[in-house]
C-alpha cells in the first residue's frame, strides 16, 4: 500500500517535471521559429515584419488583484490600438501578463516565465515590493523595464535600465505637503496611512518630512495594516479629537471609501486630501459618491477629465471591459505608449536581442516627450528614470472631478 | 551488491533512497543547466524549491517526530531572513569573500531563529494540541507585525532604531536606512545558489535523520506516542520538546536565509511570512505524509511547481490549484479511497508478485 | 468620552467576531475539526446578499433570507463532499488541509464570478444614529443592531441546544460519537445540521460585518475568520458562551489597543493577550479542563 502511494507521488512528480521540460521545449521551438521568421524577413530586407514582445506582471489574484487587472486591461487597450495602427516600426506588438500575487518571489517567477515566452521589454511590475525584486533581475539580464505603478524609490533608483511612469513616493508626499501649504488649505493635519504598505508609508514619511519645512502641523498620524484594514473607528476618532482641519489619506481608494463612510456615520467632516491611489473612488461599486464631495486629490490622471484623449480612453475601456478605468489602467496605457515612442526613436527591429534593445531604449527614453493620459503637458524622462510631469490638483464636485488650479 | 542491499536495515535503505533521490535530482538538473536545456522559469524556481523543501523537512520534525502542530513556522523563517539580510547588508564590502559572508549570514540566520525557537518554545510547549497550534500562529503574526514597524538606520554615530518612522531615527544626513519598516530590506546580495540550497537540504536531512535515530530522537518519539508513559520512565519532557522545536526553528531560519538572499527585496507581507505561508508548509508535510521526510520533500517540490505550471491557464490557475489540493488530500487520506486503492491497485501488485514467483 | 466610544465600537466589532466564532466553535465541538473555510463562507454570504439587493433589487429581508439559504446549502455541500470522506482519516490534520483547499476554492470562485474590484456594501438596513452627550458621542444604528443580533442569536442557539431533540443530539455527538451512534442518533445527519447552522450564521455575520465595514472583496472573510477562530480559542473552543465572551473581549482589546498603545501593532497586541491568557488558562476562559488518564 505504502509503496503504491510512493509510486503515485513519484509518478505525479515525474509527470509534472515532464510538464516543465515539455513546456520549456515548446517555448524553445516557438522562440526559434520566431527568430527564423525574423531572420528570413531581414534577408528579404523587409523590416516591416516580426513581432515585439512586451511582458508584464502584477497581481491577478490576492488582495491587490484589482490593480493588476487594471494594468493588464490598460496595456491591452494600448497594444490593440498600436497594432491596429500598424504596430511599432512595422512590428506587431504581442503583450502577455502574468500573475505575481504581488509577492516578490512570485514576481520573479512570472518574469522568468515571460523570458521563456520570449519577452524583449518589461512593462511592470505593478506593486512596489514585487517591482524591486524584478528590477534586480532585469538589471542583471540587461533588459529594458518601465514600471507603470511601482512607486518605491528602490524600484528605479539603483538601476539605470529601469524607468518609471508614475510619481515616486517621495515626490508625491513632498508635492502634497507643498500643495496644501501654498494653497493654505489647512495647518492642522491628521494622516491616516497603511503602515504595512510600501506605497502608503513611503508617501507618509516624505509628507511628514516636508510638512515640517512648510510649517504644517501633523496633529495625528494614525496607521492601519493589511491585516486590519476594515475598522477605522479608532483612527477617525483620534483625528477628530485632535482637531484636525484636514485629513491626508495617502492610501488606495478601497480603504478610503470605507474611511469616508465610517467618518460620515460618526459625523466627522474635515477636508480630505489624497494622492493618486485615491483615483477610482467614484468607481467603487455601491459607494455613495456624495460622501466624496469636496475630496481633493493630487493626481496626474483623473477619470472624469474633460480632454478628448481621456474621454476616448474611458469610452474604449468601458466598452471593452465593462468597468470604469482607474489610475493603474491609465499608467499602463501610457507606459505602452512610452515604449512605442522610445522604440520608434531608437529604431528597434525584430532581429535585435533584448540587451541590444535595452541599450537603445535607455538612450531614447531621454529624447521622448509623451503626450499621455497621466501628464497634461507631456511627460519627459531623465537619466535617473524618474518622469517629469506636473501633478494636477483636482476636487470632487457633484460627483465629478474639477480642476482646482 | 544486491545481497548487501537486502541485508541492510529497512530504515538505512530508506535513508539511502532519500539521499540518493536528492543527489540524483541535483545531478540531473545541474547537467541540464550546464547544457542550457532548461527554461528560465525552472532555473529561477530552483532556489525557492530548495527553500520550501528545507521548510517542509523542518516542520516535519515538529509535526511528524515531535507530534505537535505548529502554525508559526513562517515566523521563524521571517526571523532568519531578516537577521541574515540585515547582516549581509551591513557587511557588504566589509567582509571580502562573498562566500564567507554568506556562510556567516547562514549561521546568524539559523542562530537567530533557533533562539526565537527556544524563547517561544518555553512558554508554548506547555500547551497541547490546537491550543499550541493557535499560540504558534499568534507568535508568527506578532513577529511579522513587529518587523513591519522596525526601522534601523546607520550613520557616522552608529546604529539608530525606531518603531515609528524614518524621521524619528534622527540620523545625520549621510545616514543609510537599513531596515525601512514595511519596505523592509532592499539590495540584499544575491548569494543563494542552487548548489548551496541542495547542500543545505542534505545537511538538514542528515541532522533530522541522525536525530531520529539517536537516543534523543527516541525520547522525542516516546513523548509523541505517550507523554505520560515517557514522563514516568524519567524522560525530561520539556528538554526534549524544546530541543526538537529549536532545531526545527533553526532549520526554518536557514530556509529564510536562502529566501532572503535569492531576492533583492525583502518585505514581511501576509503573503510570504504570514499564517498563510505557515499553513502552506503544513500542507507540504501533510500531503507528503506526516513523519515521512521523503514524502514531504516530494510534496514540497510538487506544490511549489504546480502553480507555476498552471500559468498557461491564467484566470483559472489558483482555482485549479485548489481543486487539485482537495482531490489529492481525498485520494491520499480518505479511508474509502485507501480501501479502493488497495482493492484495485493491490490486485495489480498481487498479480505482479505472482508473476515474479512463477 | 472617546473611551466610551472606543469601547462601544469594540463591543460591536467583538459581536461580529462572536457570531463568526460560533460557527467555528460548534463545528469544532462536534466534528473536532477547524473549518478554515468558514471565513470564506461569510464572504460568499455577503456577495449573495449584495447581488440580491443591488442587481436584482430585492427587499433586504428577502435578500438576507436568500443569503442564509445559499450559505446553508454551501455548508452542507462542503461538508458532504470535502470533509465527510476524511472523517475517519488516520490523521486529524488531513481534514484541516482539505479545509484550506476549500477556502482557496471559495476565494477563487468569488474572484472569477464577482471580480477583484472592491464593492461597497450598501446600507441595507437604514437606522438612525444615536447621539448622546450633546453630540459628543455618536453610536450608529448598525452598531446597536450588531450587538442586539449577536445577543439574540446567542440566546436562540443556547435554547435550541438545550431544549430541542436535535440540539441534545448535537451535545451527545460532541461528547462521544460512538456512544451517540449506539443510542440511535444519526451522527452524519447531526454533523451536517451543525454545518448548516454554522453556515447560516456565517451569512448573517457576513451581512453584519459588511454593514459595519462596508467594503467587500473575495478576501474579505479570511482575516475576520482567523480572528474569530482566535476568539473561539480564547473563550474555550467548543463552548458557546465562550465564543461570545472570547469574541467581545477580542474586539474590545483590538480597538482599545489600537487607540491607546499603537495602531500599527493592533494585531500583535491582540495575539499577545491571547498568548498570555492561554498560558495562564491553557484551555481558554470557559474551556473544560479534561484530566488526562494513562
Amino acid at each position: 500500500m505504502k509503496k503504491m502511494k510512493k509510486f503515485l507521488s513519484l509518478a505525479l512528480a515525474s509527470a509534472l517535471a515532464a510538464g516543465v521540460f515539455a513546456g520549456c521545449g515548446e517555448e524553445k521551438t516557438t522562440e526559434s521559429s520566431d527568430s527564423a521568421q525574423s531572420s528570413s524577413s531581414s534577408s528579404n530586407s523587409d523590416s516591416s515584419e516580426g513581432t515585439l514582445k512586451i511582458g508584464s506582471m502584477g497581481p491577478l489574484t490576492g488582495d491587490n488583484a484589482a490593480y493588476g487587472e487594471a494594468v493588464n486591461n490598460g496595456a491591452q487597450l494600448a497594444v490593440e490600438e498600436i497594432n491596429a495602427d500598424g504596430g511599432i516600426n512595422g512590428m506587431q506588438v504581442e503583450f502577455k501578463f502574468e500573475d505575481d500575487e504581488s509577492d516578490a518571489e512570485k514576481a520573479v517567477n512570472a518574469y522568468n516565465s515571460l523570458k521563456d515566452w520570449g519577452m524583449q521589454l518589461v512593462m511592470g511590475a505593478v506593486t512596489s515590493g514585487a517591482c524591486t525584486a524584478v528590477s534586480a533581475e532585469t538589471a542583471n539580464d540587461h533588459m529594458f523595464q518601465i514600471t507603470p505603478s511601482g512607486t518605491s524609490m528602490d524600484c528605479v533608483a539603483p538601476y539605470d535600465n529601469v524607468f518609471r511612469l508614475c510619481f515616486s513616493d517621495p515626490a508625491q508626499g513632498t508635492k502634497s505637503a507643498e500643495y496644501i501649504a501654498t494653497k493654505g488649505l489647512a495647518t492642522k493635519i491628521a494622516v491616516i496611512y497603511d503602515s504595512s504598505d510600501t506605497y502608503s508609508s513611503g508617501i507618509y514619511q516624505s509628507f511628514a518630512a516636508e510638512a515640517k519645512n512648510q510649517g504644517l502641523e501633523i496633529v495625528a498620524a494614525e496607521a492601519f495594516t493589511a491585516d486590519n484594514k476594515t475598522d477605522f473607528s479608532v483612527q477617525l476618532q483620534k483625528a477628530k479629537d485632535s482637531g484636525a482641519e484636514l485629513v491626508f489619506l495617502p492610501i488606495y481608494y478601497q480603504q478610503a471609501s470605507a474611511i469616508l463612510q465610517q467618518a460620515d456615520k460618526m459625523g466627522f467632516a474635515p477636508q480630505w486630501f489624497g494622492c493618486d491611489g485615491m483615483d477610482g473612488i467614484l468607481g467603487v461599486e455601491g459607494f455613495d459618491t456624495s460622501l466624496a464631495e469636496g475630496l481633493m486629490l493630487l493626481t496626474p490622471f483623473a477619470t472624469d477629465a474633460s480632454d478628448e484623449k481621456t474621454q476616448n480612453f474611458n469610452k474604449a475601456y468601458e466598452e471593452e471591459f465593462g468597468i470604469e478605468p482607474i489610475q493603474f489602467a491609465a499608467d499602463a496605457y501610457d507606459s505602452i505608449y512610452a515604449i512605442k515612442l522610445a522604440a520608434e526613436d531608437a529604431g528597434l527591429t525584430a532581429d535585435m536581442d533584448a540587451s541590444e534593445m535595452c541599450d537603445k531604449m535607455m538612450e531614447s527614453m531621454l529624447n521622448i516627450n509623451l503626450d499621455g493620459l497621466t501628464g497634461v503637458d507631456g511627460i519627459t524622462w531623465d537619466a535617473s528614470g524618474e518622469p517629469n510631469k506636473a501633478p494636477k490638483g483636482v476636487k470632487i464636485e457633484n460627483g465629478a472631478y474639477v480642476s482646482m488650479d | 551488491m544486491i545481497v548487501m542491499w537486502k541485508k541492510m536495515k529497512k530504515t538505512t535503505r530508506s535513508n539511502i533512497i532519500t539521499f540518493g533521490m536528492v543527489i540524483l535530482a541535483y545531478a540531473v538538473i545541474q547537467a541540464m543547466v550546464m547544457t542550457g536545456n532548461i527554461s528560465s522559469l525552472f532555473k529561477g524556481l530552483l532556489v525557492p524549491v530548495c527553500t520550501y523543501v528545507i521548510l517542509a523537512i523542518s516542520l516535519n520534525l515538529v509535526v511528524g517526530i515531535l507530534g505537535e502542530l505548529s502554525l508559526g513556522h513562517a515566523g521563524f523563517m521571517c526571523v532568519g531572513a531578516f537577521a541574515s539580510a540585515f547582516f549581509s547588508k551591513t557587511m557588504q564590502g566589509v567582509i571580502a569573500p562573498d562566500g564567507l559572508r554568506f556562510f556567516l549570514a547562514l549561521l546568524i540566520g539559523a542562530a537567530a531563529a533557533g533562539i526565537f525557537g527556544i524563547l517561544i518554545g518555553i512558554p508554548v510547549l506547555r500547551l497541547k494540541g490546537d491550543y499550541l497550534a493557535i499560540v504558534t500562529l499568534a507568535f508568527g503574526e506578532i513577529i511579522k507585525n513587529v518587523i513591519n514597524v522596525l526601522f534601523i538606520g546607520k550613520d557616522a554615530n552608529g546604529f539608530h532604531f525606531s518603531t515609528k518612522d524614518v524621521i524619528s531615527l534622527n540620523m545625520e544626513p549621510d545616514g543609510v536606512v537599513l531596515v525601512n519598516g514595511p519596505q523592509g530590506i532592499t539590495g540584499t546580495p544575491k548569494d543563494a545558489t542552487f548548489t548551496i540550497g541542495v547542500i543545505l537540504i542534505l545537511i538538514t536531512l542528515i541532522i533530522v535523520i541522525n536525530l531520529v535515530n539517536s537516543r534523543s530522537g527516541r525520547a522525542i518519539m516516546a513523548i509523541r506516542d505517550n507523554r505520560i508513559a515517557a514522563e514516568s520512565i524519567g524522560i525530561n519532557i520539556t528538554k526534549y520538546k524544546l530541543m526538537a522545536f529549536a532545531i526545527s526553528a533553526a532549520m526554518a531560519g536557514c530556509a529564510g536565509v536562502l529566501y532572503a538572499h535569492n531576492l533583492s527585496s525583502l518585505t514581511a507581507t501576509p503573503k510570504n511570512f504570514g499564517y498563510n505561508m505557515s499553513i502552506m508548509i503544513l500542507v507540504f508535510v501533510v500531503l507528503g505524509g506526516i513523519g515521512n521526510i521523503r514524502g514531504s520533500i516530494i510534496a514540497a517540490v510538487i506544490l511549489t511547481l504546480l502553480p507555476e505550471l498552471l500559468r498557461g491557464l491564467s484566470d483559472y490557475r489558483m482555482l485549479i490549484y485548489a481543486i487539485v489540493l482537495i482531490v489529492m488530500m481525498l485520494f491520499n487520506w480518505a479511508p474509502k479511497a485507501i480501501e479502493w486503492r488497495e482493492k484495485y491497485l493491490g490486485k495489480l501488485k498481487h498479480r505482479k508478485k505472482a508473476a515474479k514467483e512463477a | 468620552m472617546s473611551f466610551i466610544s472606543y469601547f462601544i465600537n469594540g463591543v460591536s466589532l467583538g459581536s461580529v467576531y462572536a457570531i463568526i466564532a460560533l460557527g467555528y466553535t460548534m463545528v469544532y465541538g462536534i466534528a473536532k475539526m477547524l473549518n478554515f473555510a468558514h471565513g470564506d463562507v461569510i464572504m460568499i454570504g455577503a456577495y449573495v446578499v449584495l447581488t440580491c439587493v443591488s442587481t436584482a433589487g430585492l427587499n433586504p429581508v428577502l435578500a438576507i433570507l436568500i443569503g442564509i439559504v445559499a450559505c446553508t446549502i454551501f455548508g452542507i455541500v462542503i461538508e458532504r463532499v470535502a470533509y465527510r470522506p476524511l472523517r475517519n482519516a488516520a490523521s486529524p490534520l488531513a481534514v484541516l488541509i482539505t479545509a484550506i483547499g476549500v477556502s482557496y476554492l471559495l476565494q477563487n470562485i468569488a474572484l472569477l464570478i464577482f471580480g477583484s474590484n472592491t464593492k461597497s456594501f450598501p446600507e441595507i438596513i437604514k437606522l438612525p444614529s444615536l447621539s448622546l452627550a450633546g453630540g459628543k458621542l455618536t453610536i450608529t444604528g448598525t452598531t446597536i443592531l450588531t450587538i442586539v443580533a449577536c445577543l439574540v442569536i446567542m440566546a436562540g442557539l443556547t435554547a435550541f441546544i438545550n431544549k430541542t431533540k436535535s440540539g441534545q443530539a448535537m451535545l451527545a455527538v460532541s461528547e462521544d460519537k460512538g456512544a451517540a451512534q449506539l443510542m440511535g442518533i444519526n451522527v452524519n445527519g447531526t454533523i451536517a445540521l451543525t454545518f448548516a447552522i454554522g453556515s447560516a450564521l456565517a451569512a448573517l455575520a457576513g451581512v453584519l460585518l459588511c454593514s459595519t465595514y462596508p467594503s467587500l472583496t473575495p478576501y474579505t472573510g479570511s482575516m475576520p475568520g482567523i480572528k474569530a477562530f482566535v476568539a473561539a480559542v480564547f473563550g474555550g473552543i467548543g463552548s458557546i458562551p465562550g465564543a461570545l465572551i472570547g469574541g467581545i473581549l477580542l474586539g474590545v482589546i483590538e480597538i482599545l489597543g489600537k487607540a491607546y498603545i499603537s495602531s500599527q501593532l493592533a494585531d500583535a497586541i491582540v495575539f499577545a493577550v491571547l498568548i498570555i491568557v492561554l498560558l495562564v488558562k491553557p484551555t481558554g476562559i470557559l474551556g473544560k479542563n479534561i484530566q488526562e488518564k494513562v
